[in-house]
């Protein structure tokens, strides 16, 4: 490893804090550490920075300032749209998703089984898309609540919110979104979308780690999920996270300003980015649907050669991305988003995620389109298998051993 | 990222006799791309020597490095030096893998046993028999029994981590859980049935001191990135050497009285003192 900064192409990961975002927040770990609940002129004068922050993210997601409550996480966010649709549906026993949905909703809808709810999970075709007809015939009357993620994490995929939307509230059923990979990244005005409950994540918009956002449209009825002092208007208890909310304040004013550059820059590096790996490499593949995806993300799935390997290899460049291999999630079965779409197994232990983001360069771009080819190829002079012997000859492909489950 | 051995990373930049053999005497494939690796280990076996091994392998960096040292190791060794390796000495070579790792060493042995089995001409190995307990990875009862009894397993993440059985619908875990409790309860009856009967010569001592530290002792402490030398025997004190990880480590005087000597006296007689080599 060289002393040279790496090449940070992992922003679906989590981003760099922004300098002028640390800049605002560092004064309210020190000087500034009033508690914004306080009387006294030292303390209040911290809550009206709060109320600025609020301000300011309305201002990003073109929703207004009372719609936005603060919370701890995306995943926070998640947890408290979902419990609460459902608390105020009472009579309601089912939930919709799909299967590409972040675990953050997933696997809180799977939990909810246990509790004796139902779970559609819809699914999605081989480049990602979800089947609005499949999903408009899974809403019934006892639905309380459809959550379908704006963006996706791995493939970068946007949904059509829109439409999902106008669908839940033909039938009177409330509609959440996990926009944690959208805001910032495209534009959106809440004001005019049928969307009434939606998560975002200060630290995927470079603020930091630990602060995330929900928003609730006025008119929906909402029942907190931490329970305890009047904080957020009673919607959320606990001393607020007072730099975490100022820089995500501070870094919702500058993605206002650079969602352009995002949709032109960012966008020209990703696809120049992609298509010379696709020139350059041999039997690789993108994940998603290029038609609607996110300007900053590209998958490729890179055929014989398995992610972790790539992974480690680029890394010993300097180059940070991830993957979608079971290698490095831990489980032992490649990423669920890719399974769901389809991806034959041997594409998905291969494929490598690059999200990039306003921070990078064509200088970083040109770093990682020089290592690839050799990495790839050294990788594959080591794989028993090729175009010519896509696997061994006592197993067949993409299926177990046994026949199992796991396809 | 995980946390690898400088010498992981080092056989995964720089693997030794990566890439195909011209005329092998014997190729073994093991694994399934499907399951995210698989290993094809080539064999050149001249009057019972293995005078060239060779790999391809699709995995991650351990899967490789781990493919890379078993080649290193083979080479030279006779057919029946070769049949001895077991994942612990990959492992060993490597400096450890993390556990959840544990499976790429696993895999490299099963490609060397399969062909050595090929060589010999022989069915495959009793493990590769049994019944399908993990249908997500094929895996059988007698499998996880081995890795149970091998590497002293006592929880199902543990088992996953060995062979992968249980890591993907998790469908299989209840009933792996169920295997660990009986193979562990007939290892501790077998275990009780040693240490009832103590040696009566001190040459039976002798080899059943040798082979408790083989085959219980230094497979544990393997896994910690230590090793253990046995020094000297004389009556019932036993000198021993503790290498890697655990020399000069400071809890170095507990690992020998408390993991050493206990197990000994468990296994063999209660006597026994054990000591570290100056
Ligand atoms: C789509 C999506 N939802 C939710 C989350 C969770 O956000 P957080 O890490 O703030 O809990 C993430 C990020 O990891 C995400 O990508
Ligand atoms: S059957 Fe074992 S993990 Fe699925």
């Amino acid at each position: 490893m060289t002393n040279t900064p790496p090449v940070y192409m992992d922003n679906n990961a989590t981003t760099a804090v922004d300098a002028e975002v640390l800049q605002e927040m560092l004064p309210f770990f020190s000087e500034r550490y009033g508690n914004p609940s306080s009387i006294h002129n030292f303390g209040g004068g911290v809550g009206k920075k709060i109320d600025e922050a609020r301000c300011r993210l309305a201002g990003l997601i073109g929703a207004r300032p009372d719609e936005i409550i603060f919370t701890a996480s995306g995943s926070e966010s998640d947890n408290t749209a979902i419990r609460s649709a459902i608390a105020t549906n009472a009579d309601r026993r089912h939930l919709v998703i799909s299967k590409v949905e972040h675990p953050a909703v997933l696997n809180l809808a799977r939990h909810l089984v246990t509790g004796g709810f139902r779970v559609t999970e819809i699914g999605v075709d081989a480049m990602g898309r979800i089947d609005l007809d499949e999903l408009s015939s899974s809403l019934t009357d006892d639905t309380a609540v459809v959550s379908i993620m704006w963006a996706n994490n791995e493939t970068g995929n946007i949904y059509p919110i829109e439409r999902i939307g106008a669908l839940c509230r033909e039938r009177g059923i409330l509609f959440h979104t996990d926009a944690v990979q959208a805001v910032g990244r495209i534009p959106m005005r809440l004001s005019e979308l049928p969307v009434d409950l939606l998560s975002l994540s200060g630290h995927k918009l470079h603020a930091p780690k630990g602060i995330g956002a929900l928003y609730v449209r006025r008119a929906v009825r909402f029942e907190a999920l931490v329970i305890g002092g009047h904080q957020e208007g009673g919607r959320r208890a606990g001393t607020e996270n007072v730099p975490g909310i100022v820089g995500l304040g501070k870094a919702a004013e500058l993605a206002a300003e650079r969602i352009p550059i995002e949709n032109s820059m960012v966008r020209a590096l990703r696809d120049r980015l992609e298509s010379s790996i696709l020139a350059s490499c041999p039997d690789v593949s993108v994940n998603g649907d290029p038609e609607n995806r996110l300007p900053n993300t590209c998958n490729i799935s890179f055929g014989y050669i398995e992610g972790e390997a790539i992974l480690l290899s680029l890394d010993i460049h300097g180059i940070c991305a991830s993957s979608g291999s079971a290698c490095t999630s831990g489980s032992l079965e490649p990423s669920h988003v890719l399974r769901a779409m389809g991806v034959p197994f041997t594409s998905a232990h291969g494929s490598v995620r690059f999200s990039l983001s306003v921070q990078n360069s064509d200088a970083d771009v040109d770093r990682v389109i020089q290592v690839m080819p050799g990495i790839v190829a050294k990788l594959r002079a080591m794989s028993p298998f090729s175009p010519e012997a896509p696997y061994f000859q006592n197993a067949s492909q993409d299926t177990c051993p046994s026949g199992g489950s796991c396809s | 990222m995980w946390d690898y051995s400088k010498k992981v990373l080092e056989h995964f930049l720089n693997p030794r006799n990566a890439g195909e053999m011209a005329e092998p005497t014997v190729v073994a494939d093991v694994g399934n791309i499907a399951c995210g690796d698989a290993l094809r280990l080539y064999l050149r076996i001249e009057d019972g020597i293995i005078t060239d091994a060779r790999f391809k392998t699709f995995g991650c960096a351990s899967a490789i490095a781990s493919s890379s040292v078993l080649t290193e190791l083979v080479k030279g060794m006779s057919v029946d030096e070769a049949a001895g390796i077991t994942d612990d000495d990959i492992v060993r070579e490597l400096d450890g893998l993390p556990e959840a790792k544990m499976h790429c060493s696993v895999m490299g042995c099963e490609a060397l046993a399969k062909a050595l089995a090929l060589y010999r001409g022989e069915k495959p190995a009793p493990e590769d028999s049994g019944r399908i307990v993990c249908r997500c990875f094929g895996i059988t009862d007698n499998k996880i029994i081995r890795a149970i009894r091998d590497h002293d397993l006592t929880t199902v993440d543990q088992v996953t981590h060995y062979t992968k059985a249980g890591g993907g619908c998790g469908k299989c875990r209840e009933e792996i859980a169920e295997i660990i409790r009986y193979t562990r309860a007939d290892m501790a009856a077998r275990a009780k049935r040693s240490s009832q009967s103590p040696p009566r010569t001190n040459l039976q001592r002798m080899q059943q001191i040798i082979q408790v530290i083989d085959d219980r002792i230094r497979p544990s402490l393997r896994l910690d990135g230590g090793d253990i030398e046995l020094v000297d025997i004389e009556g019932t004190t036993v000198t021993v050497a503790l290498r890697g990880r655990c020399a000069g480590c400071l809890a170095g005087a507990v690992t020998l009285r408390d993991v050493v000597q206990h197990t000994l006296r468990e296994v063999v007689d209660a006597a026994i003192e054990v000591k570290e080599a100056p």
